[in-house]
């Protein structure tokens, strides 16, 4: 392992109403075995020891499965690699003397909260229009084993149920739409025999909460299923254009 | 002194939990409306019982630091729920995961909490299945179980290795669900920083929001902690970085007294610390035990080549490997539980035989299941006299099948190939068995205040067994929480909104004030990592999985240096009407600092091997267990139950003694 | 979006299928062509269908400029540094441009075709239709406007290799066994729909 020398320009903003700009900040010692969180961390040490502002940015479990961190690395969500987040990038992905641009998603249905950190609640709001199947709490609910689920049709929705809610999605996008963030939840749903009889309020519900966040529409250029950590395939967003589709043309 | 009581109900085992439902008090729906119920903690036991309870018609507010609920810790748990179902028909039944549970805690869990938790867990699955969690099903459609952490039945439910995710999501959506509604109103970027207790019962909380930096004030009938456990107080663990004592250390200090705080449990298979950077570990899944090998060199010359890069894994020879807990434990090998392979792996490096730059891994080696994997295959396939080529293609194949992902995520952070090159493992801390103390109703010590989930201490004694966390998790928010609650609350259907204007309320919010108010006016010199890094050490080396008094006292003197230079000279900059990522991790911190010498004090007090704890002072001296962990059931079969005495290293014990009426207590045995 | 765009889709493929007589620039080919230009243009379902056409690329065009508003809304502050091709292709995230590209093609193209067909000073044929062919024939002569024509059709191909497989994702068509081959039937008509299109100036021009 050889010791890195790279320069971070890194996006800092003071608050949601500050106006923001790309600082230059030169980091040295960088370990390649090092997470790129791990590298902020001790870009941020230095900062504090020197008596400056460390770096403002969202992260928690730092395995790839919370879905907190969000940083656009190099013009990419989650910088370069497929199928990780940005705590699951390492710096051996990098070479002594690179530039590395640093900037927070980008929408304006997730404002800047400070620096690199965003607020992502609109998701949560999505969520909290119809992302749910309606049971309550009981004890007395059929059986798990009551109705069989074809094999195919579980995995497929768990394929859908991955999703971090990270928002690398609409990060990426072109028109910061977030149909493959929604069309996940929908789709998951959709598949399995106890998200049936809500099927169509949902995803009626949950479209018309996405459009009012203020995300742009999809265009289908893919890139979603690019960079999305979890590999959350087009086919949902199909699945719930079909679902749309079917609920809006027989709605009451 | 005030008398600990457990408030176990009457009558046999399996009819306490619901004779008990039966006779306790409920709330009346109309009287449900004007309770308001504070939930800190969105992980599993917060998100299930802050929608369990707005369901029931109560006024919930839930609270998490996480910028949404959905990324409570509880999300990273890989294995899977342990419910007795008996699906598989191999004998399984409420009463043998009780039993196990039991028996797996070394007994040091009580017999009551754990059968009802036992009970319960089929209930578990019925939701969430009926909530849309697709957990992994067979061809038939149903669903499917494995054998998980060494038991004897195949009860554990999972959703590949993403279980704790699906289930967290899962009791997300149904909090969603009522926020939706508004019957809970969700605070995310809140962290709570004080309970107030007003005449003695827990009226509310002092909590921050993270944005603004507004200290605000919360009223409630009732609060429950869900808010996890204390494994970050070691630095390097694998929970979340936000993960933190901060909410359960304050009711502590407001009253509640904390069980156990010494039993944490070290994880054996997680990826080793690569350098003084490290933030966190990353655990691997204990199944890749199933079919790896774990050894270190015979020779400390080769040991010491390895970690200065002048030999790899590959070159030494079979007959130079030291396949060490195939060695010590025949019968179990490789397959023992989670204690002993921790505390046998740091035994090895300990002495020197590390096979990394640190001195602390051990290599965990799949050249031998490629193999047996590889001729198996050939078998099938009819191929006669493969080559040896043909063998290894053959069972790295099959070995992908199995643990790819797991592989995958080896290579992503070691960026070693693992399919070449023996893996390399240490132990790290992953769960803390000890919490809160409650009593049968979850309630603490403070009326009105109850801890839920890994906050608690009650189900999983000095050991937790594999795939048991998200059952607990679930078992309280779901089905114990919304029955025991309404029996307290019932005395509250009068008492009308809580006044946040009241002196306890002024003092407590003014205490957090004051507190934010030094940090960032103190001008020390080093950041909080710093003594966060130190204090870490500390525990780690004489707190963690082998413990003596001499070092637990050494480690007591330090903390407390620690923890005085910290105050003295912790650096946060920033301000504090401001998003301020440096003054949060202060207070999380400094209530580690002070939480780190109540489990020395704990450990040191506690002089007998049990669980996860090695305690060198108690080990069989002779015998064909010799050198193995010696339980003291004579002197301590307790709970201890510990009371804050107004400064930090100052505690009274309290203790629960541990009556077992239907388990025989045993020695664990795995030679 | 979708369905508009697979009906003009349909569209290209009769225009196409129409316009092929051109090719033949014998006498007959002329009165042939000319005899056909006027059934489209009087036949009854033909009108009406035409007028449905007229509408769709109304609405399209619409529906697109305001879905790109939306969209440009969506992001109001750029990124300094991105790098888009990693994750789509250009023409994928062009769709405004092209689109509004071809649209002012049709623009003048129906300009210089169409209104002359219906009131423009056109002459004759033998046979006593209007003689668009003519027109045509003379138009292409002109070599601006012949490269005009080739290089607009790039542009359409371009935005049939975005726009054909994803009106089948907006529908909702997706199935693992069936979208690549709706990928793959996507490139062949975003390639070959528009290469025949320019053929036939490319042929009348050398050809004149």
């Amino acid at each position: 392992m050889g010791n890195m020398k790279l320069t971070l320009k890194i996006w800092r903003q003071n608050g949601p109403k500050a106006k923001g700009e790309l600082n230059t900040y030169p980091v040295n010692d960088v370990s390649e075995d090092m997470s790129f969180l791990e590298m902020l961390d001790v870009l941020n040490d230095d900062l504090v020891r020197k008596g400056e502002e460390p770096i403002a940015f969202d992260h928690d479990c730092r395995e790839g499965i919370c879905g907190s961190c969000s940083l656009f690395i190099n013009g990419e969500a989650h910088g370069p690699g497929r199928m990780i987040t940005t705590c699951q990038l390492h710096m051996r992905k990098f070479k002594d003397g690179d530039t590395i641009h640093v900037e927070p998603w980008r929408a304006e249905a997730f404002p800047v909260i400070k620096d690199l950190a965003v607020d992502r609640g609109a998701f949560d709001r999505i969520q909290a229009a119809g992302g749910f199947v309606s049971v309550n709490t009981s004890g007395n609910l059929v059986d798990g084993n009551a109705v069989p689920i074809p094999k195919a049709d579980a995995d497929t929705a768990f394929d859908a149920a991955t999703c971090i809610g990270c928002g690398a999605c609409v990060a990426t996008c072109t028109n910061s739409s977030a149909m493959l963030f929604v069309a996940a939840k929908v789709s998951q749903f959709a598949l399995l025999p106890q998200g049936k009889p809500e099927a169509k309020r949902r995803v009626l519900a949950m479209v018309e909460q996405m459009d009012k966040e203020g995300f742009g529409n999809c265009s289908n250029t893919g890139a979603c299923e690019v960079e999305c950590p979890k590999g959350i395939s087009l086919e949902h967003i199909a699945r719930m254009n079909r679902e749309y589709l079917a609920a809006s043309v027989t709605k009451e | 002194m005030t008398k600990l009581d457990s408030k176990i109900p009457e009558g046999p085992l399996e009819r306490k939990w619901t004779d008990h439902k039966g006779h306790i008090r409920i709330v009346a729906p109309a009287n449900k409306r004007r309770i308001d119920v504070i939930v800190v903690g969105t992980g599993l036991a917060g998100a299930s019982a802050a929608a369990s309870l707005a369901e029931l018609g109560y006024n919930v507010k839930a609270f998490c630091f996480q910028d949404s609920a959905r990324r409570a810790h509880s999300i990273a748990a890989q294995g899977g729920i342990n419910a007795a179902k008996n699906y598989q028909n191999d004998g399984d039944s409420t009463f043998r995961l009780f039993y196990d549970t039991v028996k797996g805690g070394d007994y040091r869990a009580r017999e009551a909490n754990v059968y009802r938790l036992a009970e319960v867990s089929a209930n578990i699955i019925d939701q969430c299945v009926a909530q849309g969690v697709p957990f992994a099903r067979d061809y038939g459609g149903l669903l499917d179980n494995r054998s998980f952490g060494g038991v004897q039945v195949s009860r554990t439910f999972y959703a590949r290795g993403q279980t704790g995710q699906q289930l967290l999501l899962g009791a997300y959506s149904a909090l969603m669900r009522q926020v939706g509604k508004g019957t809970v109103k969700m605070y995310d970027r809140h962290e709570m920083l004080d309970v107030v207790v007003v005449d003695g019962k827990a009226r509310g909380i002092i909590a921050r929001n993270l944005i603004t930096g507004e200290i605000e004030r919360h009223g409630a009938h009732a609060v429950l902690l869900c808010t996890g456990g204390y494994g970050n107080v070691f630095f390097l663990s694998t929970n979340a970085m936000g993960s933190n004592v901060t909410a359960a250390w304050k009711a502590h200090k407001r009253g509640a007294y904390m069980a156990n705080p010494c039993y944490t449990q070290i994880h054996p298979t997680c990826i080793p610390v690569s350098g003084t950077h490290q933030s966190k570990l990353t655990l691997m899944s204990e199944s890749l035990r199933n079919d790896g090998r774990i050894w270190v060199p015979k020779s400390l010359e080769d040991a010491q080549a390895i970690r200065e890069g002048k030999k790899k894994g590959s070159d030494i020879k079979e007959e130079d490997r030291d396949y060490y807990l195939e060695r010590r434990y025949p019968a179990f090998g490789n397959l023992v539980p989670r204690d002993v392979a921790s505390r046998a792996a740091k035994e090895r490096c300990d002495a020197g035989y590390g096979v990394n730059k640190t001195g602390e891994a051990v290599y965990l080696d799949f050249g031998a299941a490629i193999q047996r994997y590889g001729k198996l295959q050939a078998n099938i396939l009819h191929i006669e006299n493969p080559t040896p080529e043909q063998i290894k293609e053959l069972g790295t194949a099959v070995v992908s099948e199995k643990y790819g992902n797991l592989f995958d995520m080896y290579e992503n952070i070691v960026g070693e190939n693992p399919y070449l090159h023996a893996m390399k493992i240490y132990p790290a801390v992953h769960y803390t068995m000890g919490g809160l103390w409650v009593d049968y109703n979850l309630q603490t010590t403070v009326p009105g205040l109850f801890a839920l989930g890994e906050a608690n201490f009650s189900d999983h004694g000095a050991n937790r067994l594999g795939a048991s966390a998200l059952m607990q998790g679930l078992a309280d928010g779901y089905f114990v929480i919304p029955y025991t609650v309404g029996d307290y609350l019932a005395d509250d259907i009068r008492t009308g909104p809580i006044d946040t204007k009241s002196a306890a309320f002024d003092e407590a919010e003014k205490a957090v004030t004051e507190r934010i108010d030094h940090f960032l006016n103190n001008k020390g010199t080093k950041p909080v990592d710093d003594f966060h890094r130190r204090l870490g050490k500390v525990m780690w080396d004489k707190c963690g999985m082998a413990r003596n008094a001499q070092g637990l006292q050494e480690a007591i003197a330090e903390i407390r240096q620690i923890r005085e230079e910290f105050w003295k000279d912790v650096r946060v900059p920033g301000k504090a009407n401001e998003f301020n990522q440096e003054l949060e991790k202060a207070g999380r911190v400094a209530d580690f600092l002070e939480l780190g010498e109540l489990m020395c004090i704990d450990a040191l007090d506690r002089n007998e091997s049990c669980g996860g704890h090695f305690r060198e002072e108690s080990q069989e001296l002779d015998g064909p267990q010799k050198g193995e962990a010696k339980r003291d059931d004579v002197n301590y079969a307790y709970v201890a139950a510990w009371e804050w005495l107004g400064e930090a290293g100052k505690a009274a014990l309290h203790k629960e003694e541990l009556t077992f009426d239907v388990v025989k207590l045993t020695q664990r045995s795995y030679k | 979006m979708a369905l508009t765009g697979l009906f003009l889709c349909i569209f290209l493929i009769a225009h196409l299928a129409g316009n092929l007589q051109l090719l033949d620039m014998s006498p007959g080919g002329q009165l042939k062509f000319n005899a056909y230009a006027k059934f489209m243009t009087t036949f009854p379902l033909v009108k009406a269908v035409s007028y449905l056409l007229y509408a769709s690329i109304l609405f399209h065009a619409f529906d697109g400029l305001l879905l790109a508003m939306q969209n440009r809304k969506a992001r109001p502050i750029k990124y300094a540094y991105e790098k888009a091709n990693a994750s789509s292709k250009w023409f994928s995230r062009q769709m405004a441009l092209l689109g509004t590209l071809v649209l002012v093609f049709i623009v003048i193209h129906m300009k210089q075709f169409w209104y002359e067909m219906h009131w423009g000073p056109l002459g004759m044929d033998a046979d006593g239709n209007k003689d668009l062919y003519t027109l045509v024939a003379f138009s292409f002569t002109q070599l601006w406007y012949v490269v005009l024509y080739v290089i607009m059709m790039g542009v359409l191909a371009f935005h049939l290799m975005h726009g054909f497989a994803s009106a089948f994702q907006s529908l909702g068509l997706n199935h693992p066994r069936y979208m690549p081959i709706i990928k793959n039937v996507g490139v062949f008509f975003a390639v070959i729909v528009p290469i025949f299109f320019a053929l036939i100036p490319v042929w009348m021009f050398i050809n004149a």
